[in-house]
């Protein structure tokens, strides 16, 4: 069991910048994220963007924001539980919070942060009619083992880079027989990847279904997929006999579990009092794009705003007979742990 | 400067006629938004997301400035894309837009 003294669930810009107002109070943080790496929204949808509004930098890339981040909190020497997500908190008999995660990595503490943005950035899924039933039934929307693709029929739809290497990969040697299904010509994927991909179909070695899309799915008698049905923007509609669907067509954010956490929300976003950012639950406080409340605006400025002041109620809480005296860090600087 | 109308069928085929001003550098994306209908817009409006994904019915498709690259790349993570697909943010507001006629595509 991972003990900390704030559990931060997203580690967004947000998130990371309460380890550092939590630091500067002696207070210990561990961060979850679904994704394998830090920044959310600022690493995974606009890396090579410049942001203008983020106090003193007159113009800074999202990706070095986030570099800057890390390395302003790694004095406090955060723990990291990455490409997991929280799915329960529960209480113990000592009031401690605990969160596991989808993988069942579990987390203790007094007080959780939620810093979830606009939620767990999760695999688009096509709005096909019956999906649902084919997933984990053949229908994958990341792949986790390779290996299942043995010796199978597979069908990729995308055409970004993962939708073209996992082609690439599958179809040598791998999978039996493997089917690339993407929406125009041309590719968004790295031209090098494009380039095999080509070559592969034009070798025979793979299957490339442009201008095409997959509009159906259908079971066997086993309830396992069967069958995808393909429209075709020229020639109508085709029936293809494959094991495996993969669909990537990237990630979204979905508020996920912090839904069913007995949390008051509105709007998809957490209620919270704007004295200390806490939501209804005592000890459980939420902070940056995931809260709302009156004039609410989802910046990084405003979220780092409410990192700050949420960690001073923190720490009454975690230590209710010891008192804090606002420092400032020109006095004594950042104090490592 | 007169304000344009402008209609958004809903996904449960629902017409909503808006009036939109044309002063204020609004797009398709952020008067759907303003006007309460289901679109995202997750990344504000710089075709970095395909969650403003609309199909454009009406006669001003032939108007309109081909799609970006940006654009046609981002339409790849979007699902059921046609000819008329357009992402809603790339729709700047304008005069001729008066009458524009948008469908809301089916999101994931
Ligand atoms: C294209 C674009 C441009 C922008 N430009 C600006 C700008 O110029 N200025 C500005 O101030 N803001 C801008 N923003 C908004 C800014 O990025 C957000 O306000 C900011 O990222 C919010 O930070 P956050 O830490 O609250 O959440 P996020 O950055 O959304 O991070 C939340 C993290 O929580 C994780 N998470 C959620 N739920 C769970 C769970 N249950 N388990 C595990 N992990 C979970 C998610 O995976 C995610 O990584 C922009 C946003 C976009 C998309």
């Amino acid at each position: 069991m991972i003990q900390t003294d704030i559990i931060i669930i997203g580690a967004g810009p947000c998130g990371l910048f309460t380890v550092f107002e939590a630091g500067l109070l002696k207070l210990r943080c561990h961060l979850i994220d679904a994704l394998p790496q830090a920044g959310g929204q600022c690493s995974e949808i606009y890396p090579k963007k410049p942001i203008y509004d983020i106090p003193a930098y007159p113009e800074v890339l999202a990706g070095d924001l986030i570099e800057k981040l890390m390395e302003q909190i790694a004095p406090f020497k955060p723990g990291f539980t990455l490409g997991e997500r929280a799915e329960f908190i529960e209480k113990d008999a000592e009031g401690q919070f605990i969160v596991k995660t989808s993988h069942g990595t579990a987390h203790r503490a007094p007080v959780i942060a939620i810093a979830g943005g606009l939620g767990c950035f999760e695999p688009r899924k096509p709005p096909v009619e019956g999906l649902a039933d084919f997933e984990g039934h053949g229908v994958e929307y990341i792949i986790k083992e390779p290996d299942i693709y043995k010796g199978k029929r597979v069908v990729i739809s995308g055409g970004g880079d993962s939708a073209l290497d996992w082609a690439l990969y599958l179809a040598n040697g791998v999978a039996e027989e493997v089917t690339l299904v993407h929406r125009r010509d041309s590719f968004r994927a790295h031209p090098d990847s494009v380039q095999k991909v080509l070559d592969l179909a034009a070798a025979g070695g793979m299957r490339l279904m442009t201008h095409a899309e997959v509009i159906g799915v259908n079971g066997g008698s086993d309830g396992a997929l069967a069958e995808l049905t393909i429209k075709h923007k020229k020639e109508g509609a085709s029936q293809l006999e494959v094991d495996h669907w993969i669909p990537l067509f990237g990630l979204s954010p979905k508020l996920g579990p912090i839904g069913a956490w007995n949390l008051n929300i509105s709007k998809n976003a957490v209620e919270v009092d704007t004295f200390d950012y806490q939501t209804n639950v005592p000890g459980i406080y939420a902070i940056g794009d995931i809260n709302t409340y009156p004039g609410k605006l989802k910046l990084i400025l405003c979220g780092f705003h409410e990192a700050t002041l949420m960690v001073q109620s923190a720490f009454k809480r975690i230590h209710p007979d010891k008192s804090n005296v606002l420092k400032y860090t020109t006095v004594n600087g950042v104090n490592a742990f | 400067m007169a304000d344009i109308t402008v209609h958004v069928i809903d996904r449960e085929g629902v017409q909503h006629d808006l009036e939109a001003p044309i002063d204020m550098g609004l797009n398709m994306m952020e008067l759907c938004k303003a006007s309460d209908l289901p679109v995202e817009g997750t990344c504000g409006g710089m075709a970095l997301c395909a969650s403003c994904h609309m199909y454009v019915e009406s006669a001003h498709l032939e108007q309109m400035p081909e799609k970006s690259e940006d654009e046609e790349d981002m339409l790849d993570e979007a699902f059921f894309v046609e000819d008329n697909s357009r992402l809603g943010c790339q729709i700047k507001l304008a005069d001729l837009h008066d009458g524009l006629v948008v469908r809301l595509a089916a999101v994931g």
